[in-house]
């Protein structure tokens, strides 16, 4: 199983352990990931605020470096990059004039857009491509006694999620179920997590991670599963501001690679344990 | 206690722009709205928004640009989807939401003080001058640009990031940063005059 | 064309108020039809169909000695019978006419006048050559067979079968369920009146059980429908009751002998909030008042190891026979009705409704069934939990007008859920919410129903809930189901917590509907509603004469409608079947006996058994009464023997020529 990778800048900034916990995770699973070669900015929901054109161009100069360098799907585990370039792929299928326009702009690089190659999310890759059996072979080190809430995030399964439910996701719950976890039922599990407001409007975008955070502890979770760099920094970085303002809500949030890792007997330094603010010191302990 | 007239004329009213709206991408459905509401229950923002989704829908309906522009909705919109996937009219919500953003954002007609277009418009131009975001770089030049002592309380923050060596200083870039401005150049000629 | 120098035709176009002429020029039209060869008079007329229209054919006639005639308008299905009978009334044969449908065809589905307009004009011109071809024909009259089926037996069939049961017409009543009644049965109350359901559907069940001419059969289905209005042959699934309904007496003693000491399967009719037995009266008011057996769950049925204890109670009625079987019956009738109803959305497919993954989240069914007397818990409102509610929501087009699941709005809901919503604060007390997005209340009396309950106290929320859940974001809101809903009038955000959430659910078609609309030959809206043959001016017909539709399977609708429309689907049978007869197109085909070789292919093709096979002569017998002129025969016939009257080879290529001849 071989696939075009395109980690985005979170996964080689503030969200560098989702990389580093993907991709000996992956390796243990028999999935090759080629990082695309001088891959750009998905322009996330920024650029989509000002410019609809240059944002489309931004996603297919992606898609098209990775069509031009062999068959196969693009991996997305940024839930941003994954609706971005999901969002420019349904733009250029379905309007012909923004299609041409992003052509031309292409041609500047010698590049073409065919659209071939399909841009999948990690979790739609482990439990279709890799399967929960696999995933279950390889657990050396259960889970056990560990109650997780899992969350999903808005931007994976709206507005055009192909492989799992709008409202209630359960591709990561499977997952976890098949790591001996037990999985807490939360019913927040595709809420918005605040998403950028946490920085430029703190006081509505901390107020959408604590309502998570605190639902997830009342849930009894001992921890918080996350697939999206910005959603495990926005559960992770705020906890002093959180408290100040609603009380405290102190539950660690870490990538489901992660928890995959330790599961599968990884050694825990590889997987980026480290760069959380709040330490998940139940999953260390536990095995 | 003054008294304000709320009346709304003709006047007020920008002819075509609800049109115009419509004719953005994702944004088709715009007309079919029967302000049911659902978009505003759903989201989780509108809670804070000084108008809400469905009353943005309503203005630019009804042709009020100036309020549909100046309204803090717009930028409070963190693009979740919660709306569009409820809507009964499968109205592409967010799509007009970005429609009503980019419009702003080239009349710069948002509300004075609202910092979040400031982030929009710094994203944009670190991307176009290098092809990369450098999160750590982005987020201190929005601060010392719109709230420096926010950026001097956030030390904390800074300090974590320092200790679980995240906090990235070096500015990434790719190696065509140049062929892409020239592409986004290029696509933007392509673009001009779509905006109302 | 013919040469035929005798040939004199009249062509009217007609204008159609503005249906026609705004698209169409009617004028040229007529202007350039009184060049075509054969045409003695030309002319456009506002509405031809009007009584001085009609004159207008009749008086050229005899004033111009016409023998053909041509008129350019609406649809045939619309106004063929009128000119034909203007025609006649003129003293010319009336099938010495050909219509032209420049409405339909032409004006209502184009914009460019010049283009229409020369469309008009090669359809003119096709017609006015085929016309010339025509030969007198005649009608022949067949008879209809007085008896008629109804289809289901919900309060839209019940009231069309004892309407035309009065009326001293043999009805069969087929019913799927063991018992008729349909969802009516189910209601605790009716709006806008609040009288008792059953008290007012109880005396119509049993009337129909005792009707002298009502043939009921409930536990059955319709099979499999052959034959044309005024002779269908119906085949009947009636399946195995495992009890005889004649001798049963619904003593009930069988079902208290049942080995499963306890109910433990669940009752439909209570939506699964009580239990049943394996043996078991559907409710306390079925018609007919007689126990069904469940072959899934009797042990005896499934296993054959039972002691039969039901048998044992039953004794000497020996109602009860284990070895019934399913038996397909034929009968023959000359209409049918249709009155199959609707099913209810399924709430689960709004997953943020939260219906199935909270327990006091309910659908308005499920209420009606709690607060009925007769219900699972004798009439008492109780939570789950045992409490009686406190705060109450009802959520209204849940299924409804969102096109994400059914984008039509199903006209019963906002009444429906008013009157719940009344029998709750009456009983309970309890404060009662309503979230809608608009109230529809346009029948007679139900403003002021909509009146009462503001009056009431019942207090309305303009918006459509986003969600249901059992998030708690402050105290008073721990333990209690939360609603999140826009009050789009005062223009804010709400969070309402309940404990008692009801989803007033839509109408869909039967999941079964495209099935039956196959048996029957009907059509489907795209949504999957039987169509009417006209929604305004034939609201019962269906496009298949002698087919008729009523109550909810037409679309949705409340009990007076339903019953409105199963008193005018009763009356349009008996005005068929009173008619004695009914006249058949004369354009069935004809063996031209000489040319026929005998190779029986034409047999086999045809649809209505009309073709037979004369063994003395050796050749294929075409019988004019059965025969339906759809053609199969006549284009299948090897050596072209076959030909079809108002559809002769020579008329079909005349019209193709005019039409190519203008072009």
């Amino acid at each position: 199983m071989r696939y075009h990778y395109f980690p985005g800048c979170s996964l080689k900034g503030l969200g560098r352990a989702y990389d580093e916990s993907l991709r000996p995770v992956m390796e243990r699973l028999g999935v090759e990931l080629a990082e695309i070669d001088d891959w750009n900015c998905c322009g996330a929901t920024a650029y989509m605020s000002t410019d609809h054109c240059n944002a489309c161009a931004l996603g297919a100069r992606n898609i098209a470096i990775a069509e031009s360098s062999g068959p196969g799907d693009i991996v997305a585990p940024c839930n941003a990059c994954y609706l971005a370039l999901n969002k420019t792929r349904n733009c250029l299928a379905g309007d012909s004039a923004t299609r041409a326009a992003v052509q031309k702009a292409l041609a500047v690089a010698k590049l073409t857009y065919t659209g071939t190659a399909a841009v999948r999310h990690p979790l739609e890759v482990l439990v279709y491509d890799v399967g929960i059996n696999v995933i279950k072979r390889n657990v050396v080190r259960p889970l056990k006694d560990l109650k997780i809430a899992p969350y999903y995030g808005c931007q994976l399964v709206r507005p055009h999620c192909s492989f799992d439910d709008q409202w209630n996701p359960t591709a990561m719950d499977r997952i976890l179920t098949a790591l001996g976890a037990r999985v807490v039922d939360f019913p927040l599990k595709t809420r918005c997590c605040g998403g950028s407001l946490t920085g430029t409007a703190p006081e509505a975008g901390l107020r959408l991670t604590h309502i998570i955070l605190g639902e997830a502890q009342r849930r009894g979770a001992d921890l918080i599963a996350t697939i999206c760099p910005l959603c495990q920094f926005n559960l992770d970085s705020y906890h002093d501001q959180i408290a100040r303002r609603w009380g405290p809500a102190r539950i660690p949030a870490v990538y489901i690679t992660q928890l995959m890792g330790m599961a599968f007997g990884l050694p825990t330094e590889q997987l980026g344990l480290k760069r959380n603010f709040l330490p998940a010191d139940k999953l260390l302990a536990a095995t | 206690m003054e008294l304000g007239q709320k009346i709304k004329c003709e006047a007020d009213r920008t002819a075509g722009f609800g049109k115009a709206i419509a004719a953005m991408p994702g944004c088709e459905r715009l007309g079919s709205c029967i302000q049911c509401g659902a978009c505003s229950g759903a989201c989780p923002l509108s809670i804070y928004m000084d108008q809400s989704p469905r009353q943005v829908i309503a203005l630019v309906r009804g042709d009020f640009k100036k309020q549909a522009l100046s309204c803090n909705t717009i930028w409070l919109c963190s693009s979740c989807y919660a709306c569009t996937v409820q809507c009964p009219r499968e109205i592409g919500i967010t799509d007009i939401m970005y429609a009503l953003k980019q419009c702003a954002m080239s009349e710069r007609a948002y509300p004075a003080g609202l910092s979040i277009p400031i982030l929009a418009r710094q994203f944009v131009r670190m991307v176009v001058r290098r092809g990369r975001i450098t999160e750590t770089r982005l987020v201190m030049r929005f601060f010392l640009q719109t709230n420096w002592k926010a950026a001097i309380s956030s030390w904390r923050l800074g300090l974590n990031l320092i200790r679980t060596r995240r906090f990235g200083i070096r500015q990434q870039h790719i190696k065509q940063h140049l062929e892409l401005a020239a592409m986004l150049a290029q696509a933007k000629n392509a673009n001009a005059g779509g905006s109302p | 064309m013919s040469n035929d120098e005798s040939i004199r035709t009249g062509f009217y176009v007609c204008h159609c108020g503005h249906n026609i002429s705004d698209v169409v020029d009617c004028t040229a039209v007529a202007r350039y039809a009184s060049t075509l060869a054969g045409v003695m008079v030309s002319r456009d007329y506002k509405y031809m169909c009007s009584s001085p229209g009609q004159e207008l054919i009749r008086q050229d006639i005899l004033e111009h000695k016409l023998n053909r005639v041509v008129v350019a308008s609406c649809s045939p299905l619309l106004h063929e019978h009128t000119f034909r009978n203007a025609v006649a009334a003129g003293g010319l044969n009336p099938f010495l006419f050909q219509m032209v449908n420049i409405r339909e065809h032409d004006a209502w589905v184009h914009a460019d006048r010049a283009a229409a307009t020369a469309k008009a004009q090669a359809l003119v011109s096709a017609a006015i050559r085929r016309v010339a071809l025509h030969k007198p024909l005649q009608a022949t009259r067949a008879p209809i067979h007085p008896d008629v089926l109804v289809v289901g037996g919900g309060i839209a069939g019940i009231h069309a079968a004892l309407t035309l049961a009065n009326a001293g017409k043999k009805v069969y009543l087929v019913e799927r369920q063991p018992s008729i009644g349909g969802h009516m049965a189910q209601f605790d109350k009716t709006f806008p009146t609040l009288d008792c359901a059953a008290c007012i559907l109880t005396p119509k069940m049993s009337a129909v059980r005792s009707h002298k001419n009502i043939v009921l059969w409930t536990y059955s289905e319709v099979a499999k429908v052959d034959g044309y209005v005024g002779n269908y042959t119906v085949t009947v699934r009636r399946k195995a009751r495992y009890v005889d309904e004649n001798l049963c007496v619904g003593c009930q003693e069988c079902i208290d002998a049942c080995v499963f000491k306890v109910p433990k399967f669940p009752d439909p009719f209570n939506l699964g909030m009580s239990m049943q037995k394996p043996i078991y009266i559907p409710f306390p008011q079925a018609v007919p008042q007689a126990a069904v057996i469940d072959p899934d769950r009797c042990i005896q049925l499934k296993t054959g190891k039972c002691k039969k204890t039901c048998v044992e109670a039953c004794a000497d009625r020996k109602a009860i026979n284990l070895n019934q079987k399913e038996q397909l019956l034929e009968i023959k009738v000359g209409s049918i009705i249709t009155a199959t109803g609707f099913k209810l959305f399924d709430a689960k497919r709004l997953p943020e409704y939260g219906y199935g993954r909270y327990p006091d989240v309910m659908t308005t069914i499920e209420l009606e069934r709690l607060v009925s007397s007769s219900g699972p818990t004798g009439g008492e409102l109780r939570l789950r939990s045992g409490k009686p509610p406190t705060a109450v929501g009802f959520i209204l087009c849940v299924g409804s007008r969102d096109m994400r699941t059914n984008r039509w709005c199903s006209r019963t809901c906002c009444m429906h859920s008013m009157k719940l919503a009344q029998i709750v604060r009456e009983r309970t007390g309890a404060q009662v919410t309503v979230f809608y997005i608009d109230i529809r209340a346009p029948g007679k009396g139900y403003e002021e129903f909509y009146d009462r309950s503001l009056q009431q106290g019942v207090q309305f929320v303009r918006g459509r809930v986003a969600e249901v859940s059992d998030c708690a974001l402050s105290p008073d809101e721990a333990g209690k189901l939360v609603i999140r809903v826009e009050d789009t009038l005062a223009g804010f955000v709400r969070r309402v917590p309940l404990d008692l959430v009801v989803l007033a659910v839509g109408m869909e078609p039967q999941a079964d509907a495209q099935e039956m609309r196959r048996i029957l030959n009907m059509s489907c809206s795209a949504e999957g509603w039987f169509l009417e043959k006209h929604p305004k001016m034939a609201p019962v017909s269906t496009f298949t004469d002698g087919v008729f539709i009523a109550g909810c399977c037409q679309g949705p609708k409340d009990i007076p409608d339903s019953i409105a429309q199963a008193g005018a689907a009763a009356a349009e049978a008996l005005a068929l079947i009173d008619a004695g007869g009914i006249d058949q197109e004369p354009n069935t085909a004809y063996i031209r006996g000489e040319e026929c070789s005998g190779c029986k292919s034409c047999i086999s093709l045809c649809p209505y058994a009309a073709i037979s096979f004369d063994a003395e002569k050796q050749k294929a017998v075409i019988n004019p009464a059965l025969c339906k002129g759809c053609g199969t025969c006549v284009a299948s016939c090897p050596s072209g023997s076959i030909g079809q009257n108002l559809f002769e080879d020579q008329e079909v290529f005349e019209e193709i020529n005019g039409v190519l001849d203008y072009v």
